[in-house]
């Protein structure tokens, strides 16, 4: 038995269709313990030895063995002598391979059987130990996959806006929803010099950490490019010149950069290689084109500039290849002309409401199909409409006041087409606003007014109310539990917040150093709330 | 603040009556306490709070409200409403006042089902 035990070579097991196999020449087995790790014998999946093992009754002497086979050629090479296969269930799993007796007298019979029990016992247990073996190896590669997903995440989300830009008379929204193995997109806005505004947005080819790596980058470059240069084209080329050195092979980024005046709605913008993006006036969808090659391919490369002026009312979107290239349940693409159909629809509604009703309509395209294939990033620009003032007024903070705004708000509004009982909520949050500004923001100070601007516009009556308390939250008082407050467990008060959100459609609160407005958004096109966009 | 509520207490079989005039807000206060003080006074299994003539009420109001439901609760008095117009009864269901008090159109109402409920 020491003999047969001195001369097994080490059998390891890969694969369930390939079993492979370690062999060793017998004079390395003669330098004991210590000798080299035998190499390993590879059988391809096809090798005619496969099935002769699994069909072999025991051991088996390979010398006189006559099968076209490169797996026997080479486990003769390696000085084996006799092979007892390993099979359960009907499977070949692996082989004990034996070189020459150390006797150098043949196996006898009583070997031969020894071996075969040997083999019938250690099979099914080797089998158990791959199939432990496998599932660990596959539990570790999810682990450091879904590792690497969440770095690439964390590094996306915290290069991406935290909010968008509040600029007066535009609207700016903006979704970004990546894909479960992240791609690289990106957006971004940048203040600049004048009040003007830049505006990114980018896709790096690849995926997960590395795509993550490249878009943080070039986001940076683009930043602080943008500060110094003031031509779209000119901060593309900057860029450009600065990837290209580094970036890794095979990988390039597109992106699109726009500088928006706000004033005049004049938008320069350059492209390197993204998707064109869309504009809609009065329903009438148009795309804005600028050439130029992905960012990191090559240097040298310049930028054309296109010039486009967003009138009152129009619509811009941006948008990555994860929209237009979404597939349905039977392989068909969304396409730029949903994209452009749906746009022509929503010519005159809010910058969130647009993105909104593009993912309701990319959701319903892509139903059933069981992952989102890629990043999708969506921007959207409006330029308000045409408004007309209704009502723009001051009353001391005086207690009582909010009905004098409420009557003169009346007075403004008397002409509008508001359904009466909306007219009635939008009273009473216009009401509520004013206390909380007399009291909260101006402390009940006669000498400071509260100012109240109502203007139609978008479809909407947007009323603003605005006093002098400098940048505050609105608080984060609990929602009124009247069933608490009839037991005395929470103070009876605390509604006026709580009717102003039931009141009205859209709040927004903002300020500065000096000033606190409220914005309270009436529809009178019949839509109702769509979270905080402008 | 000057009070613009005036509150006029109206005590009947079983049933006390406030028919309020005015603006509920922070001025109406002790217009409010004192009418609910005089109508408990008689021990009336039920109140009835007449809104017909009140123009306004802000989320102060509400309050002054929602306290006198929990006082009434406490001293076991069923509290009733009528002539509410249709945006205050809106906000007394969305501030689920109305889940606390039966809410009458008017007086008569009020009186009809006080009388078949007695």
């Amino acid at each position: 038995m020491s003999t047969i035990a001195h001369s097994l070579r080490r059998v390891i097991f890969r694969g369930r269709t390939a079993p492979d196999v370690v062999a060793s020449p017998p004079d390395a087995e003669s330098a004991g313990p210590a000798a080299a790790e035998p190499s390993p014998v590879d059988i391809a999946p096809n090798d005619p030895i496969i099935a002769f093992f699994q069909s072999a009754p025991g051991a088996i002497d390979i010398e006189g063995l006559e099968l076209e086979s490169p797996a026997l050629d080479q486990l003769r090479a390696a000085g084996v002598r006799l092979v007892v296969p390993l099979v359960t269930q009907g499977e070949l799993i692996g082989l004990l391979n034996l070189g020459p007796r150390l006797s150098d007298q043949e196996y006898s019979g009583d070997d031969r059987r020894l071996l075969e029990s040997l083999a019938a016992q250690a099979a099914p247990a080797v089998r158990v130990g791959q199939l432990v073996r496998e599932q660990e190896a596959e539990i570790r590669s999810r682990e450091r996959l879904d590792q690497e997903l969440a770095v690439a995440r964390l590094i996306q989300q915290n290069f991406l806006p935290r909010q968008v830009p509040e600029l007066d008379g535009w609207g700016v929204a903006a979704d970004y929803r990546p894909a479960r193995e992240v791609g690289g997109d990106f957006y971004d806005f940048i203040d600049l010099p004048d009040g003007r505004l830049g505006i990114v947005i980018g896709d790096v080819t690849d995926k997960g950490v590395p795509a993550a790596l490249v878009m943080a980058a070039t986001r940076s470059v683009l930043r602080a490019s943008a500060q110094r240069l003031l031509e779209p084209g000119a901060v593309l080329e900057r860029v450009n010149e600065h990837l290209c050195p580094d970036i890794p092979e095979n990988m390039f980024v597109t992106c699109l950069y726009g500088v928006l005046e706000p004033e005049t709605g004049r938008l320069v913008f350059a492209n390197a290689g993204h998707n064109l993006p869309v504009m809609s006036v009065d329903g009438v969808v148009s795309e804005l084109r600028a050439r130029g090659m992905p960012l990191g391919l090559m240097t040298g490369m310049s930028y054309e500039e296109t010039e486009a002026v967003l009138e009152p009312g129009a619509h811009l979107l941006l948008y990555s290849d994860g929209v237009t290239e979404a597939h349905d349940a039977s392989r068909e693409m969304f396409g730029s002309s949903r994209l452009a159909e749906q746009m022509a629809r929503s010519s005159d509604v809010p910058g969130g409401r647009l993105i909104g009703s593009l993912l309701d309509s990319l959701g319903r395209f892509t139903s059933g199909v069981a992952e989102q294939e890629d990043d999708i990033t969506l921007v959207a620009i409006r330029r308000a409409g045409d408004t007309s003032t209704l009502a723009d007024f001051t009353v001391a903070s005086v207690q009582g006041n909010e009905r004098e705004a409420i009557r003169k708000l009346e007075r403004g509004l008397v002409n509008s087409t508001v359904d009466p009982a909306r007219m009635e909520r939008l009273k009473t949050a216009v009401g509520e606003a004013t206390m909380n500004a007399m009291e909260h923001g101006n402390g009940f100070d006669p000498e400071l007014p509260v100012h109240v601007r109502a203007v139609q516009a978008d479809g909407a009556i947007r009323v603003s109310i605005t006093d002098h308390g400098g940048a505050r939250g609105i608080g984060d008082a609990p929602e009124p539990d009247l069933e608490a407050k009839l037991a005395g467990d929470q103070t009876p008060r605390g509604w006026g917040l709580f009717l102003i959100r039931n009141m009205v459609d859209e709040m927004h609160v903002s300020g500065d150093e000096h000033h606190h407005t409220v914005e309270l958004v009436l529809r009178t096109d019949g839509g109702g709330s769509d979270g905080n966009d402008a | 603040m000057a009070t613009t509520l005036e509150a006029r207490v109206q005590a009947g079989p079983g049933r006390a009556t406030i028919h309020l005039a005015g603006d509920i807000d922070g001025g109406a206060r002790d217009a409010f306490d004192g009418a609910y003080r005089e109508a408990s006074s008689s021990s009336p299994a039920s109140l009835l709070l007449d809104f017909d003539a009140v123009d306004y009420i802000n989320s102060t109001g509400i309050a002054l409200i929602v306290g006198l439901l929990g006082r009434a609760r406490a001293d076991g008095v069923a509290v009733a409403a009528c002539g509410l117009s249709d945006h205050y009864r809106e906000i007394f269901e969305i501030t689920r006042l109305s889940d606390f008090m039966s809410i009458y159109a008017d007086e008569a109402s009020a009186a009809s089902s006080h009388e078949g409920s007695e």
